[in-house]
């Protein structure tokens, strides 16, 4: 088993790496941060562009580039953006507001996700069936910023129903907040409602269809009549014998999921004015910032990285013929 | 599942392709035999379905109204209503207007028709280079084999959002077809995995074999035999990516690395109608609503395709689960 998950490991690392200097090179290509100095009325002297241009080394080779870039990164050092403020100050910050909305986003959805497509598939056809793939239908045809809005309009009409600022839609928490323990973790909930609620709605509905079929699968199934004969009631036999299974083809799909956030996560951190590593990608794409691009590359590709090998890791703890390979 | 589901369908499928001639294609081949065709029988079981029916008429009356709108609509697209300034709905402006004075239902139109086109030319895009990957990587094996699937896999590590957005701004300027190409380019390596797996099940079968040993160069072998054996799960599969299509290319728009200014599609619109402010919601939630709506029609038809495909799917299933249920009931 620790050869079966080194293996997959040295895998997603060589993968990432190639990842990023894929993002890396697309992005200095592409870029010309240059072009907005350049487009200065009266247009700057060309000593001026050539040091910036020196100064942001583009007129160097870009694989040279990519190596001097990832020599900083291994120790910490993720360069300077365009504007010559550190990545490095600003990275933990960011990456501790992405994580928070996404692991509380990812928790929420598995959860209620695979409660809802258990229920659905053992009361398939029932009314709630129904209800709940109408809903999962609905939301997976909605794109997440829509999703977003749609529920900070809600939330304006509860709150001005409610005649208080009951939601709050915008940034993490209230600036310049100071009170008591209790009140600012309320403050902390009443700002992070909506956007948890947007990452959470999409993953209910994705994993409760998977859920449902995974599970009308095993409900099927030989053993889990055997379970039964042997004398274990219906629904411990469901959950102990049935859900287990039904959860191993889940497992890659949850670790992906989550992976593969980053892209709902932009829209949500946008929409809502959280400053994480999403909004930080539009940010430095719209300011033609390689290193920024370069770096949330990087937290992308760690983030799918560690998921795919944690997938490996439930796969293996959930199905033990994995664990012999 | 979709995968072994289709392969036994077109398993039912080829006794009769590999009793004809190599060179008849396997369509030409099923219409000569008696009874039914296998196409007339997923026709019947696509619309006997009526979610899916509902979903492809929807599709089909919005790019109708989308295309016809300018015949009958007050007001153009580009036209500015100098009247009537963030006016609600009225009987002149269907969907109200905008801050400058754009009327909404012609701009919703004519989003609605670009995101359309962009989700069904970019499914053809992606489907051509998913069909030619996955066939070539499966038929030929070895280091073609091994190569392909590491471009794939490379890019499905790297969200194709974030790839697209960092390319985006260079095309600034450039025709809305590139912008297809783009979204094409990066939306076909689910695809060409699944069809290379099936590629490696039909490459061992009879009249493959018989083909090759025939003399018939690769290239016809793909195109004659392994394509037209696997157009079931590639209908399927063109359906669901002009679903996520659509979504990508308004996700994108939304954040302005899609459609440009002064053209538009319904993720700029919704852009633009919810930054001005909340209050004024005709602005975003007709193009929503329509977006929406487009999505989940494409979704139903998606969905009805499999079903009327895949006799194994859930039309098949349904009557047996549902003699199971009351005993499922009954228990807890």
């Amino acid at each position: 088993m620790t050869r079966f998950l080194a293996r997959r490991l040295l895998n997603y690392v060589a993968l990432g790496l190639v990842a990023t200097f894929f993002a890396f090179a697309l992005a200095a290509l592409t870029f010309d941060p240059v072009g907005r100095l350049q487009e200065r009325n009266p247009p700057p002297p060309p000593s001026v562009i050539d040091a910036k241009r020196a100064e942001l080394q583009l007129d160097d080779p870009i694989p040279a580039r990519f190596v001097s870039w990832l020599g900083g990164a291994v120790q910490g050092d993720f360069g300077k953006t365009t504007v010559n403020t550190s990545i490095s100050e600003e990275l933990p910050r960011r990456i501790g507001v992405s994580l928070r909305l996404f692991l509380l986003g990812t928790t929420v959805g598995i959860t209620l996700g695979v409660i809802l497509g258990v229920a659905g598939a053992i009361r398939q056809y029932a009314f709630s069936d129904y209800v709940a793939t109408l809903f999962s239908f609905v939301v997976l045809s909605t794109p997440v910023f829509l999703l977003g809005l749609l529920l900070k309009y809600a939330a304006l009409e509860i709150n001005s129903a409610a005649g208080a600022q009951l939601i709050v839609f915008t940034g993490e928490t209230t600036p310049g907040f100071q009170g008591s323990f209790g009140a600012a973790l309320l403050d902390r909930i009443q700002h992070l409602i909506l956007p948890t609620l947007t990452i959470a709605l999409g993953q209910i509905a994705l994993y409760s269809r998977y859920q449902r079929n995974a599970m009308l699968d095993v409900l099927g199934s030989d053993f889990l009549r055997t379970a039964q004969a042997k004398g274990l009631t219906r629904r411990k036999a469901l959950f102990k014998h049935g859900l287990r299974t039904a959860l191993i083809p889940m497992a890659t799909l949850f670790a992906f999921g989550f992976g593969l956030l980053i892209t709902g996560g932009t829209f949500t951190e946008r929409i809502f004015g959280w400053f994480g590593m999403g909004d930080w990608l539009v940010y430095g794409i719209q300011q033609q910032d390689t290193n920024i691009t370069a770096t949330v590359t990087l937290f992308v590709a760690v983030l799918v990285l560690v998921s795919g090998w944690l997938a490996d890791v439930f796969y293996a703890l959930l199905d033990p013929r994995v664990r012999l390979r | 599942m979709t995968t072994t589901d289709v392969t036994n369908g077109a398993a039912a499928r080829i006794p009769a392709v590999g009793a004809t001639p190599v060179t008849v294609p396997a369509g030409a081949a099923s219409s000569e035999t008696e009874g039914i065709t296998r196409g007339r029988l997923v026709m019947r079981r696509f619309v006997r379905n009526r979610l899916a029916l509902a979903g492809l008429a929807t599709l089909v009356l919005l790019y109708l109204l989308a295309l016809t709108s300018p015949l009958f609509a007050p007001w153009a697209y580009s036209e500015y209503d100098y009247t009537a300034f963030l006016q609600a709905p009225s009987a002149s402006h269907w969907f109200g207007t905008s801050q400058i004075g754009e009327d909404v239902f012609a701009q919703t139109m004519r989003g609605l028709q670009k995101s359309l086109s962009i989700g069904l030319l970019t499914a053809a895009v992606s489907i051509v280079i998913a069909s030619v990957v996955g066939a070539s990587a499966g038929y030929f094996g070895g280091w073609v084999d091994r190569g392909l699937m590491w471009v794939v896999d490379l890019l499905l590590v790297l969200p194709s959002f974030l790839i697209i957005a960092i390319i985006s701004p260079a095309l600034r300027g450039d025709s809305w077809i590139l912008f297809v190409l783009l979204l094409g380019l990066f939306a076909w390596m689910i695809t060409a995995r699944i069809l290379r797996g099936m590629t490696l099940t039909l490459r061992e079968r009879e009249f493959v074999k018989a083909a090759k040993f025939m003399g018939a160069p690769p290239r016809t072998i793909i195109r004659r035999h392994i394509l037209p054996n696997m157009a079931s799960l590639m209908i399927i599969d063109v359906t669901i990516t002009v679903g996520a299509t659509i979504l990508l290319e308004t996700g994108l728009s939304f954040f302005g690395f899609g459609i440009q200014p002064p053209d538009v599609s319904l993720g700029t619109l919704i852009r633009d109608g919810s930054t001005a402010s909340l209050t004024t919601p005709w602005l975003f939630l007709f193009s929503g609503g329509l977006l929406v709506i487009a999505v989940l029609a494409v979704n139903f038809v998606g969905d009805g395709l499999r079903d009327a495909f895949d006799p194994q799917s859930r039309g098949g299933q349904r009557r047996q689960q549902k003699k199971a249920a009351p005993a499922q009931k009954a228990a807890f």
